[in-house]
Formats: structure tokens, sequence, C-alpha cells
């Protein structure tokens, strides 16, 4: 990957909202050409979404999330690619993750309640075919997710002035 | 009764010709003010990269508390050894050619007394770090500057350091990447450079703590040049590259005469460096180029957000190629270095470091330090648009 591309895809990771003259200023190239970059990189689908990080609890909406370990059983001719389907269809499931060890896969759901959680995972995911069986975390304080701190971040303690 | 006594008599006569810095003096009106913008740190604004801190609360849990070896522990000699071999091609054996200090700031005071007798002239290079001149006074020696110029980009050409040369000259101290102007020298500055130091039989001091900040083009190491090993003191350290500035660990490489003689006053004076550090030198040596690589890459944006932000000010501001400064001129606005940065924090609060700081050749300049969030950066930028466009 050329210099400018990796500055350009490491400030928009940092702030999706730094305007292409903002861009320009920090890369040293044309407003243009950073457009053209940001298009082929639209194109590419290597950028592939613009998100924002909110904090749902500051907002004063509170949500829940629980982490969902499921074992399940394949059936002849279909992959895990059948099963991850018929999870991460549902609004509620925030990511499917195929991992390794005693489970198979990895879900994340997210609901108002805990009690809406739980039916929804007794109902919906339970019940599918293919899941064995289900084992539920509940998610008590996020610290940091998608490498982003919640917590105020660390600040260094400088002298105004140094040589 | 017994007389009484003034102290300031017993002060030895060489230290009065050292001016108190002109940092210090701008710290003391800073520290008075709030809500101030900072561009006047010359470290990184990074807390040391967690893998780093972490190894070394580690191993204070191991007890890993005593002295080194007076050169520093062997371990990391090696890894600084094959760093050089790799990265630049030029080998310093560890056991004798490599010497670990507390910072740079240590490893130059050792380098100047190291080789200097009383009344030998050692030519600094300026704009500079603030260290040179005093360093050499401190040593009975002569210091004779060079002013480099901002029409040369700030590099020092053969001729000008022909032009200072005498029989009393013993070395020169360089510093590129520079700070405060953000200067290169390229290979070929450089050997241009290298032929004036042969032909006159002298030392190369070379500081090159910020050869890892470099943006554009490649550093090159001065004892990489052909013929320059054994001419070179040459200064490094981890304060820039691995953001560990109160860690105090840097080193010097050299041929084992020269190091041998400065460890001859380092064992006496310093002992060893703190071993803690020097384990996280060691961790950053192995681990740290991921974190380097990032830090370069947000540093070489903020580079071009201040030059450009400068230049469309109106204060011309020459590219910097390394370190983390840009050094704007303030011509333009008719007043001097020290008027213009008093006035912009008086103001604006916005902190800047008057040039001639760093010697008479920055009078007209700001050394403006992007070490500083993109944010504080453009904040900046605008206070200081507000303050030139009403004076
Ligand atoms: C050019 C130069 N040399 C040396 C130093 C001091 O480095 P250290 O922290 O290793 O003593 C600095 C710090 O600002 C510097 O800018």
């Amino acid at each position: 990957m050329d210099k400018h591309t990796w500055h350009i895809l490491e400030i928009l990771e940092e702030n999706a909202r730094a305007t292409p003259e903002n861009i320009a200023s920090q890369t040293g190239l044309p407003v243009a050409e950073v457009n053209d970059i940001i298009s082929k990189l639209e194109k590419d689908k290597i950028i592939r979404k613009y998100k924002t990080i909110i904090d749902w609890e500051q907002a004063g909406e509170d949500y829940v999330y629980a982490i969902i370990e499921l074992k399940v059983v394949l059936e002849r001719k279909q992959g895990y690619q059948t099963i991850a389907e018929r999870l991460y269809k549902f609004p509620e499931v925030r990511s499917v993750r195929l991992i390794s060890g005693d489970h198979d896969i990895s879900i994340t759901v997210r609901g108002r309640s805990m009690k809406e959680v739980a039916f929804f995972v007794a109902e919906k995911i339970a019940t599918l075919e293919q899941v064995h069986s289900t084992s539920t975390h509940f998610v008590l304080k996020t610290y940091k997710e998608d490498g982003f701190i919640f917590d105020e971040p660390e600040k260094i303690k400088r002298l105004p002035v140094s040589p | 009764m017994r007389t009484q006594c003034d102290p300031s008599c017993f002060v030895a006569d060489h230290l009065k010709k050292v001016p108190p810095s002109g940092i210090r003096r701008f710290f003391d009106i800073v520290c008075e003010a709030d809500d101030v913008i900072s561009l006047g740190v010359g470290e990184p604004d990074y807390i040391t990269p967690w893998h780093i801190r972490e190894s070394c609360i580690h191993s204070i849990e191991q007890g890993e508390t005593s002295y080194t070896s007076n050169y520093g522990l062997l371990e990391l000699r090696e890894q600084i050894s094959e760093l050089f071999s790799k990265k630049y091609n030029v080998e310093y054996n560890p056991e004798s050619e490599v010497l670990v200090t507390t910072g740079v700031s240590e490893a130059l005071d050792l380098a100047i007394r190291a080789i200097v007798n009383p009344g030998d002239e050692v030519i600094v290079v300026q704009p500079s770090y603030v260290a040179y001149v005093p360093s050499v006074i401190f040593a009975g020696g002569v210091p004779v500057t060079i002013s480099t110029k901002m029409s040369n980009n700030f590099k020092i050409t053969p001729e000008e350091l022909k032009n200072v040369i005498n029989e009393n000259t013993k070395a020169v101290v360089l510093n590129y990447p520079n700070n405060p102007t953000g200067a290169t020298m390229d290979k070929a500055d450089l050997e241009a450079i290298a032929d004036v130091v042969v032909d006159n039989d002298l030392m190369v001091i070379s500081d090159e703590v910020y050869d890892c900040l470099t943006y554009e083009g490649e550093h090159t190491c001065f004892s990489s040049l052909e013929g320059m090993r054994n001419r070179t003191i040459l200064l490094n350290g981890f304060s820039k590259s691995y953001a560990m500035t109160g860690f105090r660990i840097a080193y010097a490489l050299g041929d084992s005469e020269i190091i041998s003689s400065m460890m001859l006053i380092h064992q006496y004076t310093m002992l060893c460096a703190p071993i803690v550090a020097q384990l996280g030198a060691m961790e950053a040596l192995r681990n740290g180029n991921d974190e380097l690589d990032k830090m370069i890459r947000e540093y070489d944006r903020r580079r071009n957000l201040i030059v450009d932000g400068l230049n469309r000010i109106g204060l011309e501001c020459f590219e910097p190629k390394g370190a983390f400064y840009a050094f704007p001129s303030i011509q333009s606005t008719g007043m001097t270095s020290s008027e213009f940065a008093e006035n912009l924090l008086d103001d604006q609060k916005v902190v800047t470091i008057p040039g001639d700081v760093f010697g008479e050749a920055g009078q007209g300049f700001l050394r403006c330090s992007y070490a500083t969030s993109k944010d504080e950066i453009q904040e900046a930028l605008e206070r200081i648009e507000t303050f030139v466009n009403k004076t």
C-alpha cells in the first residue's frame, strides 16, 4: 500500500468525518486527488462503511448485551455458512464469529433488557436445528470495543515548555 | 564571631560564561498562564507504549533492581549493535564500542569531555539544541558557532565549515534531523562535510536522536559514511523514537578508544544507566516497531498540517523533513522572535519558542512543536492567525 493511501485510511479510521480539505492538508495532496483515492477505496470495498461510535448509555438509552457461545451440529453438505447466515439475519445479533475451542460460534446479542435477550436466545437461537447448545454471558460493562477505550484517555503529563 | 560568606564567590568562573536557558525563562512565564495550547514541548505527546511500560513493571516485580555493567546490559548493547549493523551497515563491537547512558544529554557531555582539552575549539552548527554550547564550555572548550540559513534549508555547507576551522579546532557537533529546524542532510550533503572533516583531522559528534523521525528521504547515519566510523561519536537514544523521555536512556557509539574514555567518566559520575530503563529499551527494540511506525505516520500528517497552516497564515515555513518541529519565519511581522512569542502567549495563549533560544541564527524564527494532537494544532493555528491579522 502506498504512503498516501495508508495516511488516508488511518485518518478516516480515526475520524470518519475528516473532510477532504483537511485530509489534503494532512497529506500534502490536492483535494481532488484525495477525493479520487477515497472513491477508489470505497469502490474496491476497502472502505466498507462510515460508522459512529455512540455511547448509548450516556444518551440515556440502555441496552443489554450478551455474548452467546454456540455448539452446532453440521449437516451434510451444509458448512458453517448456512448457520452463520441464519444467525446474522437477526437484527438483534450484532456480531457472528466462527471460533476455535470448546464452542463453534460466538455471537453478540443486543436487547433492551436481560429478559428480552434471554427470551430471544431461548426462542430464536436455541431452537435452530443446527444449534446443539448455548451458553449465555451477559456483558456487565464494556471497557474497550474495537480498539476504542471508553474510559477517559490517559493524559500525558508534560511540562508546557521543554528544549 | 565568624565572618559571613557570599556563596556566589564560590561558583566556578567558567559557569558565568553560560547564560541561563532561554527556554527556562519562557517556562516561568508560561506556568502563570492557563488555557494555553503549547507548541513549546520538545518531547512526544505519546505516553510510552504500554508494552514497554508493562515490561518495566514486570522487571521490578522480578526484582531486577541492581546496578548493571558500567557499559550497560550486554544484551541491550548487542541489540543496539545489531540495529546499526542492519539499519545503517555500520559495525560496533557490543563489548567495547557501545556505551549505554542516561539520555543523549549525558552521552553528549561525556563525548565532549572525552575529547576536549582546555582551549580546544568545538564547532556547533546553529540553530541547534540548547545543550551543545554549554557542554563545550563546561568541558573547558571554546564553542565556535556557525549559522545555517533558511535559504539553504538550514543545512551546513562545506565552505561554512572550512571558514571557521583553525589549528585549535577539535570537533564538530552535528544534529540532523535538527531540533529546532526539522532540517535533514542527505548522503551527498554529508559526504561533502566528511571531506572537510578528514582534511582537517576533526572528530564529529553526531546527535541523531531524531533519526527514526525522518519523513522524506532516508536518514544517513554519519558514521556509515566511508572512513567516518572512527571519526564519529554517534549519539542516539530512546527519548524521541519510543516516547521514553522520562526513562533517561540513550547510548553512544564509537571506536573503543573513545568509548572507553567516555566510560571512564561515566563509571565515576553515573556508574550505570538505570536498569529499569535499560530493560525498557530492550523491550522497545524487540517489539516497538509497529507503534513506532504508527507514531511516525501520525507525526508526518501533523507536519503537513502545521506547515500548510503556517504558510497559509503568511508565516513562511521551510518544509521540515524530520524531528517534530516547524520553524516558521516571523520576519514579515517586524517583531523579534521573543516579542512575537511573548505577545502571542499574552494575546492568544499559544506557547511557541523564540528561535534565538537556539542561537543567534534562529532570530526571526519560531519553533512550533507538532508533537501535540491535531485538534490542538488546528486550534493553535487559528489563534496564531488571529494574532497575526491583528498586528
Ligand atoms: C537534538 C537533541 N539532542 C538531545 C536531546 C536530549 O535527549 P535525551 O532525552 O536523550 O537526553 C534532545 C531533547 O530535546 C534533543 O532535541
